[in-house]
Formats: structure tokens, C-alpha cells, sequence
């Protein structure tokens, strides 16, 4: 495959060189034309999630009349209220934010190590290891859900916290971002470091990962936004409600009876509060890192 | 041996000699308890049968009856339609979106740009059960939009043909952004002087297009096939969710029928060999495409 330079920064940025000086009535027409177009399809894709917000501030009998609410309620406190007090639904809340911020920082650190060890670090066993912390990336996340569920079970660790967190510790995109930002650390630097005396721990820590903060952002919103929407294994792993992560409790929501509508609006607007929060605050980081897991060989 | 651990009488077991191995021990054992073991496990399980409670070994019996398996072909047909009609679909929409965003002559980038990639971050669960009141026959936003424009509510979720259509559309709404990206920043390494020079030789917008956006994006197009197909594949979320595999089968896909056979019925035997099948299926057709797309570039 042809190898792209690795696109950093501002993705969409304009373009090198804006092509302005020649600018008539049909240039201008064309810019309408473009920008109408595009912010068309915009509408057309935030739309759902202006009608999710909207539709959580009303009650589920609002909801489902006609016409459709399209202005916002005063609903929204009293779903909230009976989703945590009836629901416990708060409970969800704190399971997911602490899994998925354990799971952060550990993930993190996991595979940082094993990124830096793949890009600055000739041993044997290298290819192999690499190639098949790879190849799971081809291999169908099913095949491990049985043996998985029955390892937490010999262990008795249904329910629990490390259940969820153990098996996707070793990240491979996680890996593969480490690695592949870190080619880029010059090989002198690192030489120079050891021969000032400085050891590898302090080598990595301290000289490596402070010029790669953008990356180590990138894996983080990664990480963060994979545990907090993880649904199939916390949803088998997870038996009893007080265990549920937010997704697993949104669905099982949905499958009660009689299901109430507010409230389950209510949750999922919550649900992607924190998501839309670390994407709206690091957008250009999760770009970048989108990027520079694809666009290379 | 490196001057460092020469000069410096270190007591630290972290060397350079040793330290790739320390950094990639987590990694590795992590690898091996939950991936490595998960995956021969699993293949242990496809060949036995559950006796009482117990595994007992079986042969081939598993592959035998998957073979005969009326639910797994339609499983793998439901599969097979939305690959055949939602990727394309997909992937044409990202690269428009990506020759839009590539262009000189948008305006409200920021913006626009935003509202395409926020679906991103939104988890499936909730994208699903959004989706859910949306594409709700009598009070759906949908089809009430749809009735403005005079056309007779659509059973979204009730009909089989009209099931698939929903899941296909959910999907398109929440992946095309992040194929965008992908397009987006392998665009941005073709030379817009191969566009001026094909201006000057008198191209149209179209032949532009086809001889030099299409051959630009070629390895993006690759990884984003390969990638897409692979997600399709493994499709759970969103059928679990919106239609729960139905009505009369018609949205069941692989991922779900696993699901239902090791987690609802407790056959472990039968949903490993589904996953293997799936494993196999996956590496196949990844293959394929990595030989059919792949050459030449």
C-alpha cells in the first residue's frame, strides 16, 4: 500500500493555498451552492440528536403524541429524578465512570509500554508478537465471549469491576497508536539519554512521553469512548442490575414492560454527555488519532 | 553491551537488553490469558457438546449441523445484504462528504465539520434506542416528517423488508462521518497542482474526479472496505438493540445468533463453531479484498 505521510494537527484545516484571488459571481454561487448542500446533510445528521435532547424533557405520554414534540419540555428534572431514584440509574452512572476511568489510565499505561517496546526496540520474537497482537484485529471479538465468560466465572468474578476491565487492557489499536507515533522519537535522543546516565524507565517517562502529548490525548479519548459505549461483554459479564454500566442498564430499560420513554431519553442524552464533552474538548486530538491509526501502511 | 549499563553500575533490572521485554510483559500476559487461551478454548468448544451440564467431545457434529442450519444461512444472508447495500452506500456518501470538506470553497467548516463527526461518539445502545423512538410507526418524528410530504406511515421496525432498511440506515448515519475522516486526510495528500494542471488540460469536475480523487483515495477506499466489512461481519449492536433480531428473522445476524445460542440457550458448543465460522468467514473475505483492491498500488 502507498505510504501516506502521517496527517497531523488541523485535519481540515482550509487547504495550503486558498484559491481566493480569483473570486467572480461564479465562485460565489458555487460557495453558496457547496456550503447549502453540506450544512443540508449536517441538518439532516444532527437532527436525531437535537430530537433526543428535546424529547428527554418531556414525559413518555408528550412523546408519543402527535405531532411529534420539536420544543423543549419541562420534563427533563423529573426523568432524571425517577431514572436515578426508581431505576437506580446513578448507580450506573458511577460504575461506568470509574471503570471506564480505571480502565483509561491502566489501558493507557499498558499500552504505551508495549508501543514504545514495538517502535525503539530491536529483540527477538518482535515480528511475532506484533503480528498477532495484529491479527486480532481481524479475529471476531465473539470467539472470546464463552472462554471469557467462563474464566470469570471459575474465578467467581461475575459482577465485577475486573471482569470488565481485564480482557481489553491489551488494546491493539491502543498499540498500534503508541507504536506507530513513536518511530517518530528520534533514535539519537533516546542514545543521548543513555549516555547521560538516565535508565530506560526514566528514559520513556520522562524524555519520550512529554513530546507526545497529542498522542497519548488521542489514545485516551480512544480508550475512554470504547469503555464507556462497551455493550456485548459488560451486558454477559454483568448479571445483576447494581453491576450495570450505563449501556447495559439503558438496555435492559428498554426491555422492561412497560417502558418510559422520558426517562429512557433522559438516560441516553445522559449516557453521551461525557462522550460528546471529551469530543468536543479534544476533537482535533481524536482526529489525528483516528488518522494516524488508518492512513498508513 | 550499551556504554550505559557499563559506566553506570546500575541496580535496576531495567536495561536496554531487558527492557523491551519488561515494557511488553503486561501486554503479553494480558494477550495470552484473555485472547490467546480465549481463542484455542473456543476451538476446543466447537467440537463438543454439552451433556448435562458438561462438554463432551463431539467430532465435527457442531460444523455438521451449522452446515444444515436454515437460521445461520439466513443469519448469514441478512449479513450478506447489508454488506452488499449499506457499505457501498456508506463509503460513497464519506467520500462526497470528503470532496466536499476538501474543498476550497466551503465555508462554516468548524461547524459543519462537527455536526458530521459527532455521531461518532455516540454508544451504540443509545444510537439504538434513539433510533427506536424515532423510527416508530405511529408517533415517530419520522414518519411524521414523512407524512408532511404525504406519504403513508412506514412500519419501520415491524415489516421484515422495512427492518433491514432501518438497521442499514442507522448504521450509514453513525459511520459515514468517521469514513470521512479517513477520505478527508488521505485527499489531502493529493497535489492540488495535479488538479490545476488537468483544469489547464480542460478536465471537467467529473473526469477530475474520476482520474485523479478516485486513484488518490485508493488505499483509504481499501482500509475502509476491509474495515467496514469486518465491522458488518460482526454486527451485534445494533440488531440486539433496535429490532432484536427480528420481525420473523429478518434483521437476525451472525453476531446476534452467537449471542442467542451461547447466552440464552447456554449451547456453548454451537455458538463457538458459529464463531469460528464467523473467524474464518472474516479472514476470507479480508483477503480477498486485500488481493482484489490492493494490487496495483
Amino acid at each position: 500500500m502507498t505510504t501516506v505521510a502521517p496527517p497531523r494537527g488541523r485535519v481540515s484545516a482550509a487547504p495550503a493555498a486558498p484559491l481566493r484571488e480569483h473570486r467572480g459571481p461564479r465562485t460565489t454561487a458555487k460557495v453558496l451552492t457547496l456550503t447549502a448542500v453540506m450544512a443540508i446533510g449536517a441538518a439532516v445528521v444532527v437532527a436525531p440528536l437535537y430530537w433526543m435532547v428535546i424529547a428527554s424533557t418531556h414525559t413518555s405520554a408528550e412523546i408519543f403524541s402527535s405531532p411529534p414534540v420539536l420544543l423543549p419540555g419541562d420534563a427533563f428534572w423529573e426523568n432524571l429524578r425517577s431514572l436515578v431514584v426508581d431505576r437506580g440509574f446513578g448507580r450506573a452512572v458511577a460504575n461506568s465512570f470509574l471503570i471506564a476511568a480505571v480502565y483509561t489510565v491502566v489501558a493507557g499505561f499498558v499500552c504505551t509500554l508495549a508501543g514504545y517496546a514495538f517502535a525503539k526496540f530491536e529483540f527477538r520474537g518482535k515480528g511475532i508478537a506484533f503480528g498477532l497482537i495484529m491479527a486480532t484485529l481481524v479475529i471476531p471479538a465473539q470467539v472470546t465471549l464463552v472462554p471469557l465468560f467462563q474464566i470469570m466465572l471459575w474465578f467467581g468474578w461475575l459482577d465485577t469491576y475486573q471482569a470488565i476491565l481485564l480482557p481489553n487492557l491489551a488494546f491493539p489499536f491502543g498499540i498500534f497508536l503508541m507504536r506507530q507515533t513513536m518511530l517518530a522519537v528520534p533514535d539519537e535522543l533516546l542514545a543521548a539519554g543513555r549516555i547521560d546516565g538516565c535508565g530506560e524507565v526514566r528514559l520513556l517517562f520522562g524524555i519520550v512521553l512529554p513530546t507526545m502529548r497529542p498522542a497519548v490525548a488521542a489514545l485516551a479519548i480512544y480508550l475512554f469512548l470504547a469503555q464507556w459505549n462497551d455493550f456485548v461483554w459488560p451486558l454477559i459479564a454483568l448479571r445483576s442490575p447494581d453491576s450495570y454500566t450505563v449501556p447495559v442498564a439503558l438496555a435492559a430499560l428498554k426491555g422492561i414492560g412497560t417502558t418510559d420513554y422520558g426517562q429512557l431519553l433522559a438516560g441516553t442524552t445522559v449516557s453521551i454527555v461525557p462522550a460528546a464533552i471529551v469530543f468536543l474538548l479534544l476533537q482535533r486530538h481524536f482526529v489525528a488519532g483516528i488518522l494516524s491509526g488508518a492512513v498508513k501502511e | 553491551m550499551s556504554t550505559a549499563t557499563l559506566s553506570v553500575r546500575r541496580r535496576t533490572i531495567v536495561t536496554k537488553n531487558t527492557a523491551p521485554y519488561v515494557f511488553l510483559a503486561p501486554v503479553l500476559i494480558l494477550f495470552v490469558a484473555f485472547k490467546l487461551y480465549p481463542y484455542v478454548y473456543s476451538f476446543w468448544l466447537s467440537l463438543t457438546r454439552s451433556v448435562g451440564g458438561r462438554q463432551e467431545f463431539a467430532g465435527a457434529e457442531n460444523y455438521v449441523r451449522l452446515l444444515q442450519d436454515p437460521l445461520f444461512f439466513k443469519a448469514l444472508g441478512n449479513t450478506a445484504l447489508v454488506l452488499l447495500i449499506q457499505v457501498p452506500i456508506m463509503l460513497a456518501l464519506a467520500v462526497a462528504l470528503a470532496v466536499g470538506f476538501n474543498s476550497t470553497l466551503l465555508r462554516w467548516r468548524g461547524t459543519l465539520r462537527l455536526a458530521f463527526f459527532l455521531p461518532i461518539v455516540m454508544g451504540l445502545v443509545a444510537y439504538g434506542i434513539l433510533f427506536s423512538t424515532l423510527l416508530n410507526t405511529q408517533y415517530g418524528l419520522v414518519n411524521w416528517v414523512l407524512g408532511g410530504v404525504g406519504i403513508e406511515p412506514v412500519p419501520w421496525l415491524g415489516d421484515p423488508m422495512w427492518a433491514r432498511v432501518s438497521i442499514i440506515l442507522a448504521l450509514t448515519w453513525h459511520y459515514t462521518g468517521y469514513n470521512a475522516v479517513i477520505y478527508l486526510a488521505q485527499l489531502q495528500t493529493v497535489p492540488r497542482e495535479l488538479y490545476e494542471a488537468a483544469s489547464t488540460d480542460g478536465a471537467g469536475p467529473w473526469r477530475r474526479f474520476v482520474h485523479i480523487t478516485l486513484p488518490g483515495l485508493r488505499p483509504a477506499i481499501l482500509l475502509t472496505v476491509v474495515l467496514s466489512t469486518i465491522g458488518t461481519l460482526q454486527l451485534f449492536d445494533e440488531p440486539y438493540v433496535l429490532t432484536n433480531g427480528g420481525p420473523d428473522n429478518a434483521t437476525l445476524t451472525i453476531g446476534m445468533y452467537l449471542y442467542q445460542n451461547g447466552f440464552r440457550y447456554f449451547d456453548f458448543g454451537y455458538a463457538s463453531t458459529i464463531a469460528y465460522a464467523l473467524a474464518l468467514l472474516v479472514a476470507l473475505i479480508s483477503f480477498a479484498q486485500f488481493r482484489l483492491l490492493g494490487r496495483r498500488s
